[in-house]
């Protein structure tokens, strides 16, 4: 499977990153590089073996249900570059 | 368990201007798992806390965090769904669904898209006493909500509040075999009921814990059957998603509106197409939500900071033994136990409370009677207070008492109401308050009697005039029952009244 620069242009604005013009043929070379691997990787015979998950062989943790964190409101907020009132404070979104 | 006999209802008809149409509905709900602290993390989910408060560094996707499932979650998922008959799966995934939002911090949502933790089930939704339709449930999946914008603060700005960030939701994704818009408030109400009684979503759709998505589409009568023998949506009509309805009146309103707006497309030989729409309850319509340059590529893929979410059966089966009576069983069983009718059982049933209170008062008394007198007289008076059942200031046994003096014939059902509203307002035990103010049905023919020949005495042309017409002879009783306070039994008064006056 290849990828064109087209494609490569609707990934990058899925992820929300900006890729110059020039940059976007190059970059479907290397995403296509990519997937080629996978295709290799696909041609060993993996029937009858499961899947692993994990290097080593444990469970998914289960926490109970206690409250042991929040009320670090200026934490939170302490990156964003707006804030008002508690509120991070963004442009405009409405739909 | 008994199951009550029922009817599917007809599905909705709307008459277009050529030709009759048919709606086919399924809807997603998205229920807030009633748990104290976040799927996958520890921040607090109590409603209405300071902006910012109820969040972790993982909530706000700080860089390292990692998500650890909250127990509780996974437990009352599984309640769920052995609460609609569901299979469960024994193993499920977490599977990321990227998306960006501002009140989106992670650009991807936690959820289960490849591997649910609850399989198929049902839930059968009641329409009135033997009709009801049976919906097919096609999964409930675990999954992260999203944070809350503000828009109306500022005209600039948008404000984001993360606390709802990362609350547990089950979404809980029925088949489209919901016909009309009553059937999905109908369907609505039912499932928040039986949430409500296993106790996993507290359904309160105000603050936002239950909210449904509804998909719309509209088919000539006929089709619907056809995907039903076949499984092929082909059959169906393009479909529309109505996002985030949190009202059982806006939910029908919107969808009555939608069906009429596809119908007009679609005779106008134009074609639907499928989008998710918002409803204005303003403007009474539903409008396009997103542009389709935007429409969504989600890019699902297993999330790598979670192991597969693996259950013992034994652990499910100890949930399914700690199951309560459901709705449905409960209503059953109410009929059959209690003789009374399915329309009070469904009342009586619509919470567990009220069917427990109800319980106690009918245990060795009258099913019938009990009923008339819980559902009539006290829910009838909580409801003009505006109370709950909790808050009820006439115990099921102060009732249960009252009852016991009609039974008696120590009270009448009419002194009895006055009893009622004393034992509401001072409290106290029914039957010594009859005693203490001489509420004391009088059954003494020998006072009936006499205050009966009294009454005749005092007003001689009106006893002439009931030996001409005897129907006359309901007011005597009623100027006797007025002598005597009430407390004359009026069948007794009667009797006494017909014979001295000779009729």
């Amino acid at each position: 499977m290849s990828i064109d620069k087209e494609t490569a242009r609707k990934v990058a604005h899925l992820a929300r990153i900006a890729v110059a013009e020039e940059d976007l043929e190059p970059l479907a070379g290397e995403l296509s590089a990519i997937l080629g691997f996978m295709d290799e990787l696909n041609e060993v015979d993996i029937d009858g073996v499961e899947p692993m998950t994990s290097v080593t062989p444990m469970a998914l943790y289960r926490r109970p249900d206690e409250v042991t964190d929040g009320d670090i409101q200026d934490k939170v907020l302490a990156n964003a570059p707006d804030t008002r009132e508690g509120f991070f404070a963004v442009p405009k979104v409405v739909e | 368990m008994t199951e009550l006999a029922y009817t599917e209802p007809k599905p909705k008809t709307i008459a277009g201007a050529k030709s009759d149409w048919e709606l086919v509905i399924g809807m997603e709900v998205h229920a807030q798992v009633s748990s104290n602290s976040k799927l996958f993390s520890g921040a607090s989910t109590a409603f209405g806390a300071e902006p910012n408060t109820n969040v972790s560094l993982v909530d706000a996707a700080m860089p390292g965090m990692l998500p650890v499932i909250n127990d509780f979650c996974v437990e009352q998922a599984v309640r769920t769904g052995l609460g609609i008959k569901a299979g469960i799966n024994l193993y499920s995934r977490f599977d990321r669904k990227n998306y960006f939002y501002p009140d989106l911090p992670q650009g991807y949502q936690i959820s289960q898209l490849y591997h649910p933790i609850v399989g198929e089930g049902e839930v059968l939704v009641d329409m009135e006493p033997g009709i009801a339709r049976k919906v097919r449930i096609e999964r409930i999946h675990l999954e992260q909500d999203a944070g809350k914008s503000v828009h109306d603060m500022d005209p600039e700005m948008s404000f984001v509040d993360l606390n709802r960030t990362g609350v547990a939701l089950m979404e809980i994704v029925s088949r489209p075999d919901i016909r009309g818009p009553e059937e999905a408030a109908e369907y609505v109400r039912k499932l928040r009921q039986i949430l409500r009684y296993l106790g996993t979503c507290d359904g309160n759709m105000q603050e936002g814990s239950l909210r449904a998505d509804v998909n719309v589409s509209v088919c000539a009568p006929g089709a619907y059957e056809k995907y039903r023998e076949t499984g092929d949506f082909g059959h169906l009509g393009t479909r529309c998603e109505i996002k985030n309805m949190n009202s059982m009146r806006f939910i029908q309103q919107a969808i009555d509106f939608e069906a009429r707006r596809q119908i007009a497309i679609l005779e106008d030989g134009g074609s639907v197409d499928q989008e998710t729409r918002l409803y204005d309850p303003n403007k009474g319509e539903t409008r396009s939500m997103r542009s389709k340059e935007e429409a969504h590529d989600y890019r699902y893929f297993p999330c790598p900071d979670l192991l597969p979410l693996q259950l013992e059966q034994a652990w499910v089966d100890a949930i399914r033994d700690g199951l309560p009576e459901l709705p449905d069983e409960k209503k059953a069983r109410l009929v059959t136990d209690y003789g009374i009718t399915e329309y009070d059982a469904s009342v009586l049933c619509a919470r567990r409370a009220h069917a427990d209170f109800y319980e106690e008062v009918a245990s060795g008394r009258d099913g019938k009677q009990a009923a008339n007198w819980v559902i009539n007289e006290l829910f009838g008076r909580l409801n003009k207070q505006g109370l709950e059942i909790e808050e009820t200031p006439v115990s099921a046994a102060q009732l249960g008492t009252i009852i016991d003096l009609i039974g008696k014939g120590d009270i009448s059902g009419k002194i009895a109401k006055d009893l009622f509203e004393i034992v509401w307002s001072e409290g106290g035990d029914p039957a010594e308050i009859v005693e203490a103010r001489g509420m004391k049905q009088v059954t003494d023919t020998g006072a009936i009697d006499a205050a009966v020949a009294q009454v005749i005495a005092d007003n001689p042309d009106k006893a002439e005039q009931a030996r001409e017409k005897p129907s006359m002879a309901g007011w005597f009783v009623g100027q006797v029952m007025k002598a005597t306070g009430g407390k004359a039994n009026p069948k007794a008064v009667n009797e006494a009244v017909r014979r001295k006056l000779g009729l």
